[in-house]
């Protein structure tokens, strides 16, 4: 169902009652899509129109909780896009194996599969007891997930084929224990994880890294949006790090783009030049 | 080239909508566009999700307009072509850029069609043409009628030419569609539409 309840001035509303009321700031997100997952909210929760859906909001925090779940797309997997990965495996580890300690931040991790996708990484180039990986969301849910390290087991066939084709040689069933219909996966890898929540829009950096994951994130973004949270990335990266985003996501169109260098340009991987 | 267009915003937007057995009407269109072009021109079409350098190959082939595979806040320019990414839903973020967004699919399908249309007709209301093409699926339709209240043009290729008429009828049952034309006179048709745009534009 495509439908258009909400029209422009009624974003507005809804967006600055959301800040007032919950200390959300959506306003830098791309209008759009935010407009178009509103659109279909109303129509999945059933609400007769923006009205209702904008009391509800107002009155029931319980259902602001849900709609912030809604509105921020949390869909991932392990070595979501494997060449990526493959790339990472191949030329980015090596590039920085040889520091004595390795600082990895990904920003909008979501549940985690691309953290634990990065630890067996690390475990497998023998770099993980030197490195630390820190797992941040908006979400504390997402978060609470990463904590567990506990993933369904219907994921597991795509996740291992992932793994596969991003050039892991293990047989990738080692690094979990199934339990019921989960795959739970082992303590070793958590133990250099460090969650935290953490808004993009309104934290500031905590550390400095060698490599930034971001990825299917900033494309929820507006422009402006996105030059605030890449800015961001800059500083928080050492000269010669690593910044990875999501596939269709690029630093050309964007504030900080003579700062990076993209080695290979059929992959989302820059390095800090400057 | 049209002389009468003032801002980036005016220009006139083509979006085009294609499933199973669209690829060579789609093709045929790009090769009836006159280089330069006075107009923006949006590709969307179903497709499996590994086929992309290939398509893009296919269509750049087919004229000297430079064909772009759309990436997240890319600027949307006249006289290009853009193609929706697979696996993503293509939107109108601003009059000159684009958004991307990976939510639910609709009519199974991302990209969907309804959603860019209705995308692109909230941003250019009487500026848009919009053409459905051949395809066994129900998405388009919607987005072609939402075209059409909003004051754009509507074209739907001939069903009795389609290799699936399913998609054009669907539209042609919804009462939104201005002309049916056989999808090897399409292009044609609408370099004549864009001929006439370009000497009284709307404003
Ligand atoms: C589509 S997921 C991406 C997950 C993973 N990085 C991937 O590529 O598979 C987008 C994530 O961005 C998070 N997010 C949205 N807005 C955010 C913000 N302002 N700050 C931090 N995270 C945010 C959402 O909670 C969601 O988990």
């Amino acid at each position: 169902m495509e439908s258009n309840y909400i029209n422009d001035d009624q974003l507005d509303l809804l967006l600055n009652e959301l800040a007032s009321l919950y200390g959300y700031d959506f306003t830098g997100y791309a209008r759009s899509s935010m407009k178009r997952r509103v659109n279909r909210l109303i129509i999945v929760d059933k609400f007769t129109n923006f009205e209702a859906l904008l009391e509800t909001i107002k009155n029931d925090s319980t259902y602001f909780r849900r709609f912030v779940e809604e509105i921020t797309v949390n869909v991932t997997e392990m070595y979501r896009d494997p060449s990526t990965f493959k790339m990472i495996r191949e030329k980015v580890l090596p590039a920085i194996a040889t520091q004595p300690f390795i600082r990895i931040w990904h920003a909008g991790c979501s549940t985690g599969e691309e953290v634990y996708s990065m630890a067996i990484m690390l475990h497998e180039a023998n770099l993980l007891h030197k490195s630390l990986i820190y797992a941040t969301d908006l979400s504390s849910l997402a978060i609470e997930n990463i904590k567990q390290g506990i993933f369904p087991l219907s994921q597991i066939a795509k996740d291992t084929e992932n793994y596969l084709a991003s050039g892991g040689k293990n047989n990738f069933s080692e690094y979990y224990t199934v339990k019921k219909d989960t795959a739970i996966f082992n303590q070793n890898l958590k133990t250099k994880i460090i969650t935290a929540t953490h808004n993009l829009v309104s934290d500031s950096s905590f550390n400095e890294f060698q490599l930034i994951f971001c990825r299917n994130v900033l494309i929820y973004f507006n422009k402006s949006l996105q030059d605030r949270v890449l800015t961001l990335f800059d500083e928080s990266l050492e000269t010669l790090g690593f910044l990875i985003l999501g596939t269709k996501e690029n630093i050309r169109f964007t504030k900080v783009a003579a700062k990076f260098s993209q080695p290979d340009n059929t992959q989302k991987i820059w390095r800090k030049i400057l | 080239m049209a002389q009468n267009i003032v801002g980036d915003c005016d220009w006139p937007v083509v979006v085009i909508g294609g499933s199973a057995g669209s690829l060579s009407v789609v093709t045929g269109i790009l090769s009836a566009l006159p280089m330069p072009l006075a107009a923006k021109i949006i590709v969307v079409l179903h497709r499996k999700n590994t086929s992309d350098i290939i398509l893009l190959a296919l269509l750049s082939k087919k004229t000297a307009l430079p064909v772009i595979e759309v990436e997240d806040k890319e600027e949307l320019q006249p006289g290009h072509i853009y193609l929706t990414p697979p696996d993503y839903h293509l939107l109108i973020e601003t009059c000159n850029s684009f958004s991307l967004d990976s939510s639910d699919r609709v009519h199974y399908s991302r990209p969907s069609i309804d959603v860019t249309f209705i995308s692109v007709a909230e941003m250019f209301r009487n500026k848009v043409i919009g053409i459905l093409l051949s395809g066994s699926n129900g998405d388009g339709a919607k987005g072609l009628a939402y075209i059409k209240r909003n004051g754009g043009t509507t074209l739907v290729q001939n069903p009795e030419t389609a290799e699936f008429p399913f998609m054009p009828q669907q539209a042609i049952n919804l009462n939104c569609v201005d002309m049916i034309i056989n999808g090897n006179e399409i292009g044609n048709k609408l370099v004549e539409i864009l001929g006439k745009l370009s000497i009284s534009p709307e404003s």
